[in-house]
């Protein structure tokens, strides 16, 4: 079981857990306010764009060369963005924050 | 209009050759000649450097084949650039996604039930204008929150507002529906409701109220974009199973597979084939001058076959599980249309495959694009059809 917090643009704090599927289907699932989720999960429509902390970055580890693509050619990203529905629920992942980005 | 050349679930790649060999197609169109992008990359690129490729040209420039003889009405927000394009598409967002309601799914289920059930108690039919135009128009009364009786004028209009069979741009249709609009406008103005004209008419963007003609601009957009390319996915997407019927099958047992299942059909399909930009500037793309106040396209069907991102690419796998196609465009003026496309497909797809046992197809008339030195498959004029229940 992975329990997270999504801090909305909104600057609101959403904590929603679970144990399956992807952190997209988590947060749509949660009606997390920005993660939209338009293309069910696939990295087309860039609407579960997610900031993460440098640390958890790290754990979580950088994005397939696909989803790097997307990113390049969002103007909200960072070098800690990842699109949500390529990170799968886990216990890897429980306890950290991830702010939905713009 | 052509006839049968393929299998009908075959949409085959019209760009494969060019694609590999140089990136850039090329198509006269009225003397204002387009230079195609082919490749996913390139395409993405343009479709997010909107200050060097505009939307904001003329207007019916950035459509092929061009609409600047047949329309002065800006099509908003598809003909505006940023920062603009920002508040006009702030305003409509919300409104387009109404479709993830549950009270606006239980109503589609019902429009496609009824349409299901009638096909399965004709012997056959042609599923462009029996099934899919009907379906579109009546989904397109939930879109605009109008009454389901206006869907019957949009229905008898037939299957291409723009074009007919002797031209691919026809004046005169486009003036039904222009004056439809107008129309339509002028009696939300004098007794407004709770449809998209009225709430667009009460609407200010940045300060001010939206005029007619921002109004009409929206609404012709909402008819013309959402019109020929859902009735083509509509159709293919019959078309596909008829000769694929484990996939349909497999939607039956695995129901949770639906939305990568209907991404990589509207990948396959690209019921859109491109759009234009004009170049604001001297540039190049992809090794290739542009120049200055010149057409280029994003050509989105190319972009979905390129092999170095999609494996496989002429294949139709739902078990794609990363699949960033372009269907529905990249980047600023992506398809506001796109979350009611998808769930009429995805509710759709569903619904045959608890319904229908078997899809057979009697008759097919290939609508093929020519597209200079290309001719691509994109849909069907015709196509006959027998649904037979499980
Ligand atoms: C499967 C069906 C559809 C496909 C494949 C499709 C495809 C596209 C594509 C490729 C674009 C990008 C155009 C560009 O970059 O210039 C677009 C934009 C647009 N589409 Fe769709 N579309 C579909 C359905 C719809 C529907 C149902 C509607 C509305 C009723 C709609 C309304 C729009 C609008 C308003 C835009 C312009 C958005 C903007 O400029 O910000 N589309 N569509
Ligand atoms: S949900 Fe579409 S890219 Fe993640």
């Amino acid at each position: 079981m992975a329990k997270v917090i999504f801090i909305t643009q909104a600057n609101e704090s959403v904590e929603v857990e679970g144990d399956s599927g992807s952190l997209m289907e988590l947060a749509v699932q949660n009606g997390v306010y920005g993660i939209d989720g338009d293309c069910g999960g696939v990295c087309s429509c860039a609407t579960c764009h997610i900031h993460l902390s440098p640390e958890d970055f790290d754990k979580v580890g950088a994005p397939a060369e696909t989803e790097s693509d997307m990113l390049e050619l969002d103007d909200n990203a960072t070098e800690y963005s990842r699109l949500c529905c390529q990170i799968p629920v886990s216990d890897e992942i429980d306890g950290m924050t991830f702010t939905v980005a713009g | 209009m052509t006839l049968k050349t393929t299998s009908v679930s075959d949409f085959p790649d019209a760009f494969a050759d060019k694609r590999a060999e140089t990136g850039v197609g090329y198509m006269d169109d009225q003397q204002d000649p387009v230079d195609m992008l082919l490749r996913l990359k390139d395409v993405r690129k343009a479709a997010h450097s909107a200050a060097t490729f505009q939307s904001g040209a003329a207007p019916g420039r950035i459509v092929i084949p061009s609409e600047v003889a047949i329309r002065d009405t800006r099509q908003i927000p598809f003909e505006v650039d940023p920062p603009e394009h920002k508040s006009y598409r702030d305003l409509l967002n919300p409104w387009f996604k109404r479709p993830l309601d549950e009270s606006y799914q239980q109503k589609l289920q019902a429009i496609i039930d009824d349409i299901i059930d009638s096909a399965l108690k004709t012997d056959s039919l042609d599923v462009v204008s029996e099934f899919a135009l009907p379906l579109q128009s009546k989904a397109l009364t939930l879109l605009l929150n109008t009454s389901m009786d206006k869907a019957q004028t949009w229905i008898d209009w037939g299957t291409h507002v723009f074009r007919s069979d002797d031209s691919d741009l026809d004046g005169d249709k486009a003036n039904i529906l222009y004056d439809y609009i107008d129309a339509e406008i002028d009696k939300a103005m004098v007794s407004p409701g709770e449809d998209l004209y009225s709430v667009l008419l009460a609407s200010e963007v940045d300060g001010k109220k939206m005029t007619k003609e921002e109004v009409k601009g929206v609404m012709i957009l909402t008819f013309a974009g959402g019109r020929d390319t859902v009735i083509n996915a509509i159709t293919n997407s019959i078309a596909y199973f008829s000769e694929n019927a484990s996939d349909l099958q497999r939607l039956h047992d695995e129901p949770e597979i639906v939305n990568r299942a209907v991404e990589e059909l509207i990948r396959y399909f690209a019921p859109l084939t491109q759009m234009g930009r004009v170049a604001t500037q001297d540039t190049v793309v992809c090794e290739h001058a542009v120049k200055a106040d010149s057409r280029i396209s994003l050509c989105w069907a190319s972009a979905n076959r390129d092999e170095k991102t999609f494996e496989e690419p002429n294949k139709v796998d739902f078990d794609r599980k990363v699949n960033p196609h372009v269907s529905f465009g990249f980047s600023t003026h992506n398809c506001l249309g796109a979350t009611h496309a998808r769930q009429i497909l995805r509710q759709l797809v569903v619904s045959l495959a608890d319904k229908v046992g078997q899809l057979d197809t009697i008759d097919a008339d290939e609508n093929v694009e020519r597209l200079g030195e290309f001719s691509r498959k994109v849909g069907f004029n015709r196509l006959q059809a027998r649904f037979t229940a499980k």
